[in-house]
C-alpha cells in the first residue's frame, strides 16, 4: 500500500488532449497496409476490363502465366466454387442476381472490373505479366446514365433492380388543394471519398493451426470476417481480420471488395502470403464512388410558407453491380429527406438502377449530403416563389424542441426516425449571430450594388449517428496498473483510441495515458461493428463506460476489505483506490488489486480472478444530431470560379468528449463537401472510359482552396438515450456544404433557381452567368 | 503504377549523352531530367522508354548565368531556383512571380526549365514566358549545336522542332530593359493545376504610351504564341483600361481554342478575354 496521496478528481471528458494515436505517426513508424510483409509472400496484380459492357469471348493467359516469376493466374474459371460478394448485413435474396462476381464470369460491366488475377514473385512481375493477358470482348450496349430506360442487366434482369419507397400521408390529396406547388429538377454529381491511402489486402493461411488472416482491414473487421465466413464456407472463428493504422476511410474503404475475397482464397490455394496494393488509377475506377442522382421534387406549400406535401422521385445510379451495402444508400434518402422540418405528407420514389461505371455506395454522411442539398434547394426556391424571407421560411416548417421526441413514419437504417432532442430554431440563431447576419447582409448588398457577385446563405439537416444495435468492450488492469480496453471497433484516423481512452479514463479514474485501446483485431474479441455511421464514440465509449464501472465496481469492493472502509468512502484517483472521507489515509492502487485478484493470490477469496470486466451498450435507436451551415461566396463573373469568403458551422453534439478531434472531424469533412460541392466528379466518355483515374482529373480541393472554418459546437441537447448523452460527430461538417455553397453561389449571382446540379465547376457556372444553359 | 522494365544510363558528359541518344532514340530511348512529367506516365505505363538517359549527373548542365545580355538556363536547372530572382531587374521579378504558378513546391524542387520547354505541354508557363520574351532554344546532338528561335520552337501539343535525337542543353532568355512592365496571369482549377488559360504580357512606356508590347497566350491552342493583334492594340496606346480591354478582346478573337471534355472552346476563350485584361492590369499596377 502506498502513502496518502491528494484526493483530486481527474476529469477526461470534455478536455481537448493530445491524441495518443500520433507519436508512431508523426515518427515514420505507423503501420499501413503497404507496410505489412510477410516470408515468401506473392504479389497480386489484377487484370481489369478496358470495356464498359461486353460480353466476354475469351480471355488469353498463357503468355502471362510463360512469364519468369509468375506463379499463376487465375480467370472466374479458376475460382467457380467462390461466390459473388455478399451483402454486409446478411443475405437479401431478392438482390443477388446483381451482386459483383469476384472475377468477371460471362460479361464486363465497368470499365476496371476485375477479369483476371496475376500471381508474381514481385509487384513489377506482377503488373508485367497483367500487361500480357489478352481479352476478346464483344460489345454490348451501354447504359452510363440512371435517368434514361433501363436495360439488360443479364437476360431477363432489368438494370432497374428495385424501386425503393417510403412515405405516409395522402400527398395528391395535398398537392391538389395547395396554396401553390413548387416543382424542380436537381442532381448531385458522381464523387466519392478518396482517401490517402489506397486500399490493401495481405491474405495469410496458417496451416498449421487451420487459420485464415486477411490485414488491410479497415471500418468493420468483424462484418467483413462473418461475411467471408460465409463466401469461403468457412467458420468465422476460423478467420481472423486485422486492422493497422488506416489512411482515412470515409465510407468507401473497409468494405469487402473482391480484392480482398482474391487474396483469401489464393493465399489458401497458393500456400503463399499474397499481398496486393491498389495504385491510384485502380483506386479511382475501382473503390466504391457514390452520390450521383437525380430528383424531381415537388412540394404543396400553403401562402405562409408551411411546408404541406413533399412529393419526391429520384434516379439513383448505382453503378455495374450492387456492392456490399445493397440498397443502404437509396433507402436511406427516402427516409431522411424532409430533415430538420416538418411535413405532414410525404413520398419518395426510388429508381435504383444499374448502369455501367464503378459500383457505388456509401461515402460519408450517404443520403444526407444528397439529400440536403435537394431539400435545402428546395426550401430556397419555396422562399422565391413566395416572395418571403428564405430562413423565414425554415423557422415556420422546423420541428420545434417541444416536438422531442419527434418520430417520423420513415426508416433509416433499419430503424425507425426516432429524433431525440434538439432545438434547431435556437442553434440556427447562434449561426446567425456568430456571423452578424443582418450586417453581413447589408455589407454584401453593398458590394453587389458596386457589381461584384458576393451572397450568403444557410443550410440546416439532421444527422443520425451512432448505429447499434449493440457495442461491446473489455477492459482489464494488469499487475503494474496499466489498463487495456478491447473493443470490436475501429479506428479510420478519427482518434478513437484517444476518445476510448477518455472515456474508460474518466470512468476508471486512472490517467487516459495509460490506457491502451485495441480494435479491429477479430482474434482479441468476437463481436464488433466497427467504425462507420458516424457510431464509434456514441456505441463503444458507451460500453467501454459499462465496462469501466463494473471493473471500478470489483476494484472498490476488493479495495473495501484491504482499506477495512465502506465502498461508498473509496474514490479511484489516479490509478489509486483512496479514502473520500479522511484526508491522509492509506492507498492501494489498481495494479495491487489486479495482483491481490490474481488466481494464486491468498487474498482473492472467492471472487473470479483477474481485474477485468465486460460491459455491453444497447440501443434501439440511432441519435439526432443536427446542424446549420453557413457561407459567403463570391463569383468571378469572367472565369466562374468561386471563392469561399466565410464559412460558419454551427453543430450540437449533445457532449463532446474532445473537442479538438470533433472540430477536426468537422473541418475535414467541411473540405470534403467543398470537393463535392465545387470541384470532385468522376466523369465518363461516351464509351464509358473513366476519365477522372488520377488526381491531374479528379480534382479536389487542397490547402489554396480550403477557407478557414468556424466551428460553433454547441452541447445544448445531450441525448437521454446513452449514459453520456453523446451524439456522433463524424459526417456533421459534410452534410451541408454542397446545399449552403449553392444556395451562397446563386445569392451571389442573383439568378434564384439557377443552380440546380452539383458540382458547380467554373466552366457550368460560366455558362449559367452567360445564359447558356 | 510499376513502370515498365526500363534501363538506365548516366552520362556524365554532354558529348556521352548526346551519342547515347543518337543510339537509342530510335529505339524510344528518352532524356531523364527531372522526371516530373515522364516518370508518372511511365507509371500509367502511358509511355514505355526501354531506355532512359538520365542526365542529372552531368554538371555543366546546372548553369544559370547571364552572358551577352542574356539569361543562359542550363538543362538541369530546377524551377526552384527562380523563386527569388536570380537576375536583377524585370526579367528576375518575372521568372520569380510565374515560377509561382508551376505545379507545387516538391515538383519545383525536381522538375526543371529546359525539361518543360522541351516537355511542350501547352498549359507551360515557361513555354508561355520563352515565347513572349522570345527565348533561344540551344539544341545539341552528335551532329552539332544549333540555336532555334522561341517563334520556330514549338510546333503541337507536346510536339517541338527538336530533333529525336537532339538534346536541349540550354535555354536564353533576353535580359528585359529596365523599366519594362510585366504581367501574368492565370486561370486554373486549383492552384498548382494545369492552367485552363494563362496570358503573360510586357511591354515599356515611353511619352506616356506603350512601346514594344508582348503577349502570349498560353493553356488555350495547342501551343502558346504572341498575339500580334492585341500588340497591335496596345502599340502607341495610353495603358489604361481602354487598351487593355481592347486588346484583350482581340486577343479573344484571335485564338483557336482547344476543346476537351470540361472546357469549351467558347469557355477558354472567355477565359483568354480575361486572362489577357488582368496580365496587362498587373503589368500597369507593377510599373506604377
Amino acid at each position: 500500500m502506498n502513502a496518502p496521496g491528494k484526493v483530486e478528481a481527474t476529469t477526461w471528458i470534455g478536455r481537448s488532449v493530445e491524441r495518443l494515436e500520433d507519436p508512431p505517426l508523426v515518427t515514420g513508424r505507423g503501420r499501413f497496409a503497404g507496410d505489412i510483409s510477410f516470408p515468401h509472400q506473392l504479389h497480386m496484380r489484377i487484370v481489369r476490363s478496358n470495356h464498359a459492357h461486353g460480353r466476354i469471348v475469351g480471355i488469353d493467359t498463357a503468355a502471362a502465366k510463360a512469364l519468369p516469376g509468375v506463379v499463376a493466374v487465375w480467370t472466374a474459371a479458376d475460382i467457380a466454387d467462390v461466390p459473388p460478394v455478399d451483402f454486409r448485413e446478411g443475405r437479401i435474396e431478392r438482390l443477388e442476381p446483381w451482386r459483383q462476381p469476384v472475377l468477371a464470369t460471362d460479361r464486363v460491366r465497368y470499365v476496371g472490373d476485375p477479369v483476371a488475377a496475376v500471381f508474381a514473385e514481385s509487384a513489377y512481375v506482377a503488373e508485367d505479366a497483367a500487361d500480357l493477358v489478352t481479352m476478346e470482348i464483344e460489345e454490348l450496349p451501354l447504359l452510363l446514365d440512371a435517368r434514361d430506360e433501363p436495360g439488360e442487366f443479364s437476360p431477363g434482369r432489368s438494370t432497374e433492380a428495385i424501386v425503393l419507397r417510403q412515405g405516409y400521408g395522402d400527398v395528391d390529396a395535398v398537392m391538389r388543394t395547395a396554396h401553390a406547388v413548387v416543382d424542380l429538377e436537381l442532381s448531385v454529381g458522381r464523387h466519392s471519398g478518396v482517401p490517402l491511402e489506397t486500399r490493401g489486402a495481405i491474405g495469410r493461411y496458417d496451416a498449421s493451426r487451420d487459420m485464415l488472416e486477411l490485414h488491410g482491414a479497415a471500418k468493420v473487421p468483424h462484418r467483413n470476417r462473418d461475411l467471408l465466413a460465409r463466401m469461403l464456407k468457412r467458420s468465422p472463428s476460423s478467420i481472423s481480420v486485422h486492422e493497422a493504422h488506416v489512411g482515412g476511410g470515409f465510407g468507401i474503404r473497409g468494405e469487402l471488395y473482391p480484392e480482398d475475397v482474391l487474396v483469401c482464397v489464393a493465399a489458401m490455394r497458393l500456400g503463399r502470403p499474397v499481398k496486393w496494393i491498389e495504385d491510384r488509377r485502380e483506386h479511382l475506377i475501382c473503390a466504391n464512388h457514390s452520390r450521383q442522382q437525380t430528383h424531381r421534387i415537388k412540394a404543396g406549400v400553403a401562402a405562409d410558407g408551411r411546408i404541406l406535401a413533399i412529393d419526391d422521385e429520384f434516379w439513383h445510379d448505382q453503378g455495374a453491380y450492387v456492392r456490399t451495402h445493397a440498397t443502404r444508400v437509396a433507402m436511406m434518402v427516402c427516409g431522411i429527406l424532409p430533415g430538420p422540418y416538418r411535413v405532414p405528407a410525404y413520398r419518395s420514389v426510388g429508381h435504383f438502377r444499374l448502369t455501367n461505371k464503378t459500383p457505388a455506395a456509401t461515402y460519408r454522411a450517404p443520403g444526407r449530403y444528397e439529400t440536403t442539398f435537394i431539400r435545402e434547394r428546395l426550401v430556397d426556391a419555396i422562399a422565391h416563389r413566395l416572395g418571403i424571407d428564405a430562413i423565414a421560411v425554415r423557422r415556420k416548417n422546423l420541428i420545434t424542441k417541444e416536438d422531442m421526441p419527434y418520430h417520423v413514419p420513415l426508416e433509416v437504417l433499419g430503424e425507425a426516425v426516432h429524433m431525440d432532442t434538439g432545438d434547431y430554431a435556437a442553434l440556427l440563431d447562434k449561426v446567425l449571430a456568430a456571423a452578424d447576419w443582418p450586417n453581413l447582409q447589408a455589407a454584401l448588398e453593398a458590394r453587389r450594388a458596386k457589381g461584384e457577385l458576393v451572397g450568403a446563405s444557410v443550410a440546416m439537416f439532421i444527422e443520425k449517428s451512432g448505429l447499434g444495435p449493440s457495442d461491446g468492450a473489455r477492459v482489464s488492469v494488469d499487475t503494474s496498473g496499466a489498463v487495456e480496453l478491447v473493443t470490436g471497433g475501429a479506428s479510420i484516423g478519427q482518434g478513437f483510441e484517444t476518445v476510448m481512452a477518455q472515456v474508460c479514463a474518466e470512468t476508471l479514474g486512472v490517467d487516459y495515458r495509460t490506457v491502451r485501446v485495441v480494435h479491429g483485431q477479430t482474434d482479441r474479441i468476437a463481436f464488433g461493428i466497427g467504425a462507420h455511421a458516424s457510431r464509434a464514440t456514441v456505441m463503444t465509449a458507451s460500453a467501454t463506460h459499462n465496462a469501466a464501472l463494473k471493473l471500478r465496481d470489483k476494484a472498490l469492493e476488493y479495495a473495501s476489505g484491504m482499506l477495512q472502509a465502506p465502498v461508498d468512502a473509496l474514490a479511484i484517483v489516479g490509478g489509486k483506490v483512496v479514502r473520500t472521507d479522511r484526508g491522509a489515509s492509506p492507498s492501494i492502487s489498481l495494479g495491487e488489486i489486479a495482483a491481490g485478484l490474481a488466481p494464486t493470490s491468498k487474498t482473492r477469496g472467492s471472487r473470479e480472478p483477474g481485474l477485468s470486466a465486460e460491459g455491453w451498450f444497447d440501443t434501439e435507436h440511432q441519435v439526432y444530431p443536427y446542424g446549420t451551415h453557413l457561407a459567403v461566396a463570391r463569383v468571378d463573373r469572367e472565369t466562374g470560379g468561386v471563392t469561399i469568403e466565410r464559412y460558419v458551422i454551427g453543430y450540437d453534439i449533445g457532449r463532446a468528449i474532445n473537442p479538438m478531434l470533433v472540430n477536426g472531424q468537422i473541418v475535414g469533412g467541411f473540405t470534403q463537401g467543398l470537393g463535392g460541392a465545387l470541384f470532385e466528379e468522376f466523369i465518363y466518355s461516351e464509351r464509358g472510359d473513366p476519365l477522372s483515374a488520377s488526381f491531374a482529373d479528379y480534382v479536389m480541393p487542397t490547402a489554396h482552396e480550403t477557407p478557414r472554418v468556424e466551428v460553433i459546437l454547441t452541447e445544448e441537447a445531450p441525448t437521454p438515450l446513452n449514459p453520456l448523452g453523446i451524439k456522433g460527430a463524424g459526417e456533421s461538417g459534410i452534410t451541408g456544404v454542397g446545399a449552403v455553397i449553392a444556395s451562397a453561389v446563386e445569392a451571389a449571382i442573383g439568378m434564384p433557381g439557377a443552380i440546380t446540379a452539383l458540382p458547380i465547376t467554373p466552366q457550368r457556372l460560366k455558362r449559367i452567368l452567360d445564359g447558356r444553359r | 503504377m510499376k513502370p515498365a522494365p526500363f534501363r538506365h544510363y548516366a552520362p556524365a558528359t554532354v558529348d556521352e549523352a548526346v551519342a547515347l541518344l543518337a543510339r537509342l532514340a530510335p529505339e524510344d530511348g528518352r532524356i531523364l531530367a527531372g522526371g516530373q512529367s515522364l516518370v508518372p506516365t511511365m507509371a500509367f505505363r502511358l509511355a514505355r522508354p526501354p531506355h532512359l538517359i538520365d542526365i542529372n549527373g552531368i554538371t555543366a548542365l546546372g548553369r544559370l548565368a547571364v552572358e551577352n545580355g542574356k539569361l543562359a538556363i542550363g538543362a538541369c536547372v530546377r524551377h526552384a531556383a527562380f523563386h527569388r530572382p536570380p537576375v536583377d531587374g524585370p526579367l528576375g521579378a518575372l521568372l520569380a512571380r510565374v515560377v509561382r504558378h508551376i505545379a507545387h513546391y516538391p515538383i519545383r524542387t525536381r522538375g526543371t526549365f529546359c525539361g518543360s520547354v522541351a516537355n511542350a505541354d501547352p498549359a507551360s508557363e515557361w513555354c508561355t514566358l520563352a515565347v513572349a520574351l522570345g527565348a533561344e532554344m540551344v539544341a545539341q546532338s552528335a551532329r552539332g549545336s544549333r540555336v532555334i528561335p522561341a517563334d520556330k520552337f514549338f510546333a503541337g501539343i507536346m510536339t517541338t522542332a527538336l530533333a529525336e535525337d537532339e538534346l536541349l542543353t540550354e535555354v536564353r532568355l533576353p535580359l528585359l530593359p529596365a523599366g519594362t512592365r510585366t504581367g501574368f496571369y492565370e486561370f486554373s482549377r486549383r492552384a498548382g493545376d494545369f492552367a485552363i488559360a494563362m496570358a503573360l504580357a510586357t511591354y515599356r512606356v515611353e511619352g506616356g504610351k506603350i512601346v514594344d508590347p508582348r503577349v502570349a497566350v498560353g493553356g488555350a491552342e495547342p501551343h502558346p504564341r504572341r498575339i500580334a493583334e492585341a500588340e497591335q492594340a496596345l502599340a502607341g496606346q495610353a495603358p489604361g483600361p481602354a487598351a487593355f480591354t481592347a486588346a484583350a478582346e482581340r486577343a479573344a478573337a484571335a485564338v483557336d481554342p482547344m476543346e476537351d471534355v470540361n472546357n469549351s472552346a467558347d469557355y477558354r476563350r472567355d477565359l483568354v478575354r480575361a486572362v489577357t485584361r488582368r496580365a496587362l492590369e498587373q503589368a500597369d499596377k507593377a510599373g506604377q
